[in-house]
């Protein structure tokens, strides 16, 4: 039975656009026309036509959960939704488009490997799409799709089609980091070019959004150059029952990129002391080699002093380690950043007091220019700040690690997460705090 | 291996486990949400992979609401013994008799109940921590659910002021008389469980398997008979929740897809006796996991309207 047969990759992408472009129609369809509807979803949708919505179907309240949604007819919230075809499986992030619930669209994006930028055909380019084409960038998702939707109302224009993609073709080499970015002409609402290719465009010589997701290449996606793997949590039996386990000492976590293999020697950051990897233990036996992104537990042949928050990484490549750091930095929070600020600093395993010592700018979402020296950052502003944590961070530039180089600020008090932020890469890589180790 | 590969139960695992980890490294006293339910028990599989060759460094919770099915129970009170794990139990009467729940007149279902007992159970032993197996696939509330879900101290879930949740960098920070909430199979959708239950070969509890059982039609589905009220002592819990004489009782070969108790789970009609005919089943089903539940059908608002209040 091919059902059993489970898809062979996960793609994670995430949807934006503005207020009523059709956002979680599209979602809507994707799953209505690949059949990843229930009967009971649809009866229910049918329900709420018949009440609501003067018999006609909408296909956003699939995905528009909450009452307060339904009733303004927004998406408030990240919906996460689910659908598999024979060829891949997905997980869907419908992020929301107006302006005050951006840290949502950050939120979603954050863990996409490919992003949906929905564009109102009518309405071309607007200030939400540079924002979110800029967001999507700056989060390092590889794949963007510029889905532009509502073509029916445009009698199907290539020229429209071509205008818009032009205008935002101008604008891309700035932002610079996509893979691959692949424009579509499609309508949400009648389902052309979504599932399915239209013949209303014979002009048109790609793939449907569908098939497209299906097939953009995602297996480099991936970052296997250097070893980063940040200790999560000491696995030490305290009452073994098992004899040979007396000695047992684990240090689990999930490798943040690169590979290690079994035997090979390892560097503990921040002491700086060798060891070689004895074992790679899991429930399911020993691996001769564990990569990015599987949760492990390695053992290394040396008894070290090694907790919550090291790093172990390879001989090769050291990541940076330094208390003064350079991000750029999504306000979050509605009570605005003020320099000279602290806050917890959450960074891979490791949570360290953090002091913003200077807002060095703030980035016009629109222009994409750099505002030097800006009194402070609002709720949704993105701009690029300096930090000085109490204690050093292992880490390396986001835009060649997603995980070693990315961080959240904590409120001290609240405990709400007030921002995200995107680490520069190292001016020099980290020096062992033990004199007679060499490089 | 030549290929650094993962496919996406690999994926969903290794997310879980790294979730698992967080909770057992940031919070003081967490304690794992065991109902002996097919979700559960892949969170039981999870904690083992996170944690082994150590024990499970928290223990397993259960809130009975007194309509319990007699197979779950069993399953789950055995799977925590060959686990070495403590198990506790609280129950809906508990609460009741304590004063924390107040059933409403003429309300038979305890799922609502199920709250306040929880949120006892939680300060009783002083957990900040609580880990579940909801899923957020199962219903449009729990879609916007985060892998970390904070609960102020009265316990409750506000939708539109949640901790935004960036890469793999949970929050977990909480004041006294807070918790949280964390669901490591998020992302994980029914087909994701059976598929994991499959390769991980898990036992799961019989009735997920098809059977002979006696059933009543009521609020469009097979409803079971409960469990005859034999001690007249008490009260019979079962109270308004047996066939009236206009609901003729019927013995259908039937199983659970979902779980709730006895009185909020409707059975389906089934011939699936194995792991692979289930996942035959919920590949060509047409009606969601949560279609046989009673209790999500009270209103489109239903769910959300429980999670605010303090409810998974």
């Amino acid at each position: 039975m091919p059902h059993t047969q489970p898809p062979i990759e996960l793609l994670r992408f995430n949807t934006c656009g503005s207020v009523d472009d059709g956002k979680s129609t599209l979602i809507g369809r994707l799953l209505y026309d690949s059949k990843s509807l229930m009967e009971d979803q649809v009866e229910a949708l049918e329900k709420s036509a018949n009440i609501t919505g003067g018999g006609q179907i909408n296909l956003a309240n699939l995905t528009d959960g909450l009452r307060a949604e339904r009733e303004q007819g927004i998406t408030i919230d990240v919906a996460y939704r689910y659908f598999a075809t024979p060829k891949r499986k997905f997980i869907v992030a419908d992020t929301p488009g107006h302006v005050q619930y951006t840290r949502n669209m950050v939120t979603g994006a954050s863990t996409a490997n490919l992003s949906i930028v929905l564009v109102d055909a009518r309405l071309g380019v607007i200030e939400q799409t540079r924002r979110h084409t800029y967001i999507s960038a700056l989060l390092g998702i590889p794949h963007l799709v510029i889905a532009v939707n509502k073509m029916d109302l445009v009698d199907w224009s290539e020229d429209r089609f071509n205008e818009i993609r032009t205008e935002i073709e101008n604008f891309l080499p700035k932002l610079g980091v996509f893979r691959d970015v692949k424009f579509i002409p499609l309508s949400a609402l009648q389902g052309d070019n979504v599932v399915d290719l239209s013949d209303k465009t014979p002009w048109y010589d790609g793939p449907s959004l569908l098939g497209h997701l299906e097939t953009v290449h995602i297996a480099s996606d991936r970052n296997f150059a250097s070893f980063r793997f940040p200790v999560q949590w000491v696995n030490r039996p305290n009452n073994p029952t098992d004899k040979s386990l007396h000695d047992f000492r684990g240090l689990s976590g999930q490798v943040a990129s690169g590979v290690v293999k079994r035997g090979e020697t390892v560097v503990v950051l921040p002491s700086g002391i060798k060891s070689k990897v004895k074992d790679i233990w899991t429930l399911d036996g020993s691996l001769e080699e564990a990569f990015c992104p599987q949760s492990v537990t390695i053992c290394l042949e040396d008894d070290i002093d090694i907790s919550r928050g090291d790093m172990i990484v390879g001989r090769e490549n050291l990541c940076g380690r330094s208390t003064e750091l350079q991000a750029k930095l999504c306000w979050m929070n509605p009570r605005a950043l003020q320099a000279g600020r602290k806050f917890f600093l959450k960074h891979t395993t490791q949570t360290v007091q953090a002091i913003v010592t200077r807002i060095e700018s703030r980035i016009n979402v629109s222009t994409y220019d750099a505002e030097p020296d800006p009194a402070a950052l609002a709720m949704n502003d993105i701009g690029v700040v300096h930090i000085k944590t109490a204690k050093p961070l292992l880490f390396d530039g986001y835009d060649t690690n997603r995980l070693t180089g990315s961080f959240i600020l904590v409120e001290q008090g609240t405990n709400a997460t007030v921002a995200a932020g995107m680490l520069y890469p190292p001016t020099e890589a980290a020096k062992p705090e033990y004199g007679d180790f060499a490089i | 291996m030549s290929s650094y590969h993962l496919d996406h139960l690999q994926y969903l695992e290794t997310e879980a486990i790294h979730v698992m980890r967080e909770v057992a490294a940031e919070f003081e006293r967490p304690v794992l949400l065991f109902s002996g339910g097919k979700d559960s028990i892949c969170l039981l599989r999870l904690a083992e992979k996170a944690f082994r060759p150590s024990d499970i460094p928290m223990p397993f919770l259960n809130i009975e609401t007194g309509h319990e099915f007699p197979e779950l129970i069993r399953f789950r009170d055995s799977r925590a013994k060959e686990l070495g794990a403590k198990l506790i139990v609280r129950t809906v009467d508990d609460a009741i008799a304590k004063g924390l729940a107040h059933p409403a007149p003429g309300e038979i279902s305890r799922n609502k109940l199920q709250t306040p007992a929880l949120l006892g159970a939680l300060e009783e032993f002083r957990f900040d921590c609580a880990i579940g197996g909801a899923r957020r696939d199962e219903e449009k509330a729990r879609a916007k659910e985060r892998f970390f879900s904070f609960r102020d101290s009265f316990g409750q879930w506000d939708p539109k002021n949640q901790r935004p949740e960036i890469w793999n960098l949970y929050n977990a920070r909480v004041n006294p008389g807070e918790n949280m909430r964390v669901f490591p199979i998020s992302n994980w959708t029914e087909m994701d469980v059976w598929q994991y239950i499959k390769q991980e070969r898990l036992e799961v509890p019989t009735i997920y398997f098809s059977h002979e059982r006696e059933c009543f039609w009521r609020g469009g589905q097979w409803i079971p008979v409960p469990t005859p009220h034999t001690d007249t002592t008490k009260p019979d819990p079962y109270a308004g929740a047996r066939p009236k004489p206009n609901e003729p009782v019927k013995k259908l070969v039937v199983r659970v897809r979902t779980i709730a108790d006895m009185i909020s789970t409707g059975m389906i009609e089934s011939p699936a006796d194995s792991v692979d005919d289930i996942i035959g089943e919920v590949a060509a089903a047409r009606v969601t996991e949560r279609g046989t539940r009673a209790d999500d059908k009270a209103s489109e608002a239903a769910m959300e309207d429980r999670k605010k209040a303090g409810y998974f």
